[in-house]
């Protein structure tokens, strides 16, 4: 069994072919994988062109339930991207080297399921084409934005982390982006020479750059913190029972990272069979990925308990009626699936026999998704069936429309991913050159010394 | 408002929405609704429809809850176990009757979620809906506790007003068009009517010059429509509705009314929720 996070013996020449291996001649599995995703964005595609020529009545969405799938698969998409931040950023701040092999593809994931989720507040407006009045530009007529709403917080909160997550992800892939010029040939090295900004791998360029993707890293946290509260204050902001609650922020982060790090599996599992990773992408890294997934998942499952305790033993009727709704109603099956999925299925991340079997890992990562997003669904749906005037009291079940896109999201975001894993490398090299080099150091006390020794430390030999 | 007045009147800060944000009011538009007249006709919410270019949806959209009525008539059968023979006599008793119209509740719910702000406070109290300006993110609805508020899922010109009916749509107003948010007006366009009239003869508008088109069709006069602006600001000419509020012990700005009165069945719904709506309804009495 393989205890060590990565083969220390491994040559930094190897570590650039293996790599470099996995961006170049596309297999079958590859373009079959493109298929499906392009077949499921068309059916999005086709929903979509439907809606906006329709308007909004082929949903099925209707005066109670004015938000439906489309909202619940925006909190879910803007979920997803959490954890990318928390292992590229987080955990760099940390010193967890763990994350090496692995942070770049979860930071790319970061960056496109903000794309997806950036796409679903655009898709359930009405009048989709005056999006950009959510905007403050300099209008004529002196017309602003309303400051006080959500959506407008979100519209800030999402285009900021979008911009900051592109930007780390492409910082943190310049050393690379320079390997890749300095191995290949034609278009792909023209595009490489831009891309890698002149990284020639001085002192000093080296120095600037790990300053800028500390700040980078420094500005990320708060801000991914930050957005997850805000989509969240779309319902704390609100006066509905079920969405007025005040532990939502906290609640909806520990929820984001969840399924982030469930996507993070799932991806991982991919890559490493698919691109043969299995060097980089090893069972200790996915079982300290499944450890921290299932540390996430018990402070998730506490501030559940604690929204339902403090509904339950509050005076708040109507929020009690919608909670005992939850749990014997019409959506109660999603609701005791997604309790079920969320609380217990974790627990298998808990034994080392399951976290170094993939194939089980593989299931109950996209199953921990399945109930993340039934979670989402929760709560926008129940609440808008089951709020104060009892003559509004509706169940609704989304259409094909509804439901066209957002399988097509899913699409979208394969197609994305796909894109990149053969553009751009998916394993940072450079880092797992550096990760190598510490822990092989390390392991020896004597090249440790000198290795961390400044000049007005005293001598190993003094002392001690 | 320096430091030292926060600190010294910090519980009036704290407290400040209780006497609301905007004072300058010329009017306040509100209604009161004697349920015990309400004889559940539907004839208020088919003069809405008239007065107000409202799509008529047709029954399969009706069944999906995407219709229009901006006043709706709330019907409620009586709980079984209001008397002692349960399930086969309570319908002998007949059903409940609520006529639920937007509250343009004084602290509005769907005014501060409106990304865009096309819903806002006018300087009538009432809560205005600019279709121009509405985008369609719905939060408006969303944020309803009393759920008033409509979405035009669909262009419904074409099919609601086939040729010669679109001959009978009011030109007063639109007819909106898919993707925007509508709910009642408190019937806007005859305010505004009213107000020209009274500017263009010089002189202030007055109590019952006009009411809002269920007021006017209601056979049975269970709604009162007028202006509440004596009960927020003082000095101000008293009207029929206020005098009706005031007699009934409901006073604007409160979540709890406290009546000198118990017996009288004056009530806000949802008042507790600090919405501030300014439709009074008049609890109906029955015997059991």
């Amino acid at each position: 069994m393989q205890h060590k996070d990565i083969n220390e013996d491994i040559r930094w020449a190897q570590i650039n072919k293996d790599v470099l291996r996995s961006m170049e001649n596309p297999r079958k599995a590859y373009w079959i994988s493109v298929g499906i995703c392009l077949a499921l964005l068309s059916l999005a595609v086709i929903a979509e062109i439907y809606q906006y020529n329709v308007g909004l009545g082929p949903t099925n969405l209707n005066w109670p339930h004015m938000w439906g799938l489309y909202i619940a698969t925006f909190i879910f998409w803007i979920g997803m991207s959490h954890s990318g931040t928390l292992l590229s950023a987080i955990l760099h701040i940390i010193h967890a080297d763990w994350r090496k092999p692995i942070y770049r593809f979860a930071e790319a994931m970061t960056t496109f399921t903000l794309m997806t989720a950036g796409l679903f507040p655009i898709i359930h407006l009405g009048r989709v084409w005056n999006m950009y009045w959510v905007l403050p530009y300099y209008s004529d007529r002196g017309i602003w934005p309303n400051f006080r709403s959500p959506l407008v917080w979100d519209a800030f909160a999402i285009s900021t982390y979008l911009t900051s997550s592109a930007l780390f992800l492409f910082i943190g892939m310049i050393p690379d982006l320079a390997i890749c010029r300095d191995n290949t040939r034609g278009w792909k090295k023209k595009l490489y020479t831009v891309l890698s900004l002149g990284w020639r791998g001085d002192d000093r360029q080296w120095r600037n750059f790990r300053k800028t993707y500390l700040i980078m890293a420094c500005f990320l946290i708060p801000l991914a913190v930050s957005v997850h509260s805000i989509v969240s204050s779309d319902f704390a902001m609100s006066i509905m029972p079920g969405w007025h609650v005040t532990t939502f922020p906290p609640y909806f982060v520990a929820g984001a990272l969840y399924s982030g790090c469930a996507g993070i599996i799932t991806l991982f599992i991919l890559l490493r069979y698919f691109f043969r990773f299995e060097q980089y992408m090893t069972l200790p890294i996915l079982e300290k990925t499944c450890k921290l997934t299932f540390a996430i998942a018990m402070v998730w499952t506490y501030l559940n308990l604690i929204e339902y305790s403090s509904v339950w033993y509050g005076h708040d009727t109507v929020a009690k009626e919608l909670l005992i709704d939850k749990f014997t109603g019409p959506y109660s099956p999603y609701f005791w699936a997604m309790n079920i999925l969320g609380s217990v299925l974790p627990f298998t991340l808990a034994f080392e026999k399951l976290r170094r079997h993939i194939p089980t890992m593989f299931a109950v990562s996209i199953l921990l998704n399945v109930g993340m997003w039934l979670e989402r669904w929760m709560i926008v749906s129940p609440t808008l069936a089951m709020s104060y005037e009892p003559f509004t009291h509706t169940v609704m079940w989304a259409s094909w429309v509804q439901w066209f896109i957002v399988i097509g999201s899913f699409g979208w975001f394969g197609l994305l991913f796909l894109v990149f894993v053969k553009i751009f490398p998916s394993v940072s090299m450079y880092e797992v050159k550096e990760m190598i080099f510490h822990r092989r150091h390390l392991a020896n006390k004597d090249i440790a010394a000198v290795m961390h020794r400044r000049s007005s430390d005293p001598q190993p030999s003094e002392g001690h | 408002m320096s430091l030292q007045n926060i600190l010294q009147d910090w519980s009036k800060y704290r407290k400040g929405n209780e006497e609301g944000g905007f004072h300058d009011y010329e009017h306040l538009w509100g209604l009161a609704i004697d349920l015990n007249k309400c004889i559940g006709c539907n004839a208020c919410s088919v003069a809405c429809y008239a007065e107000n270019n409202l799509a008529v949806v047709g029954k399969d959209k009706f069944a999906k809850h995407q219709e229009m009525h901006w006043l709706r008539v709330e019907r409620y059968w009586d709980e079984p176990d209001l008397g002692e023979q349960a399930v086969s006599d309570y319908q002998s008793h007949g059903a409940s009757f609520l006529p639920m119209m937007c509250q343009q509740c004084m602290a509005a719910t769907c005014e501060p979620v409106c990304p865009v702000a096309a819903t806002y406070h006018t300087p009538d109290g009432l809560n205005a809906q600019v279709y121009n300006r509405c985008i369609g993110s719905r939060y408006c609805s969303n944020n309803c506790p009393y759920r008033l508020r409509y979405f035009n899922f669909y262009s419904y010109y074409e099919d609601s007003w086939p040729a010669p009916l679109n001959m009978q749509l009011n030109p007063d107003l639109t007819v909106r068009d898919k993707g925007v948010m509508e709910k009642c007006t408190f019937c806007v366009q005859r305010i505004r009517a009213a107000k020209d009239v009274a500017k263009h003869e010089h002189r202030e508008l007055q109590d019952g010059e006009f009411t809002t088109a269920c007021a006017q069709t209601c056979p049975t006069q269970a709604i009162v429509f007028g202006d509440l602006l004596s009960l927020h600001t003082a000095g101000k000419a008293e009207s029929t509705l206020s005098t009706l509020w005031r007699d009934q012990q409901v006073e604007l700005g409160r979540t709890e009314q406290h009546k000198q009165n118990p017996d009288k069945r004056g009530y806000r719904v949802l008042e507790g929720l600090n919405t501030d709506p300014k439709v009074m309804y008049l609890e109906r009495v029955r015997e059991v």
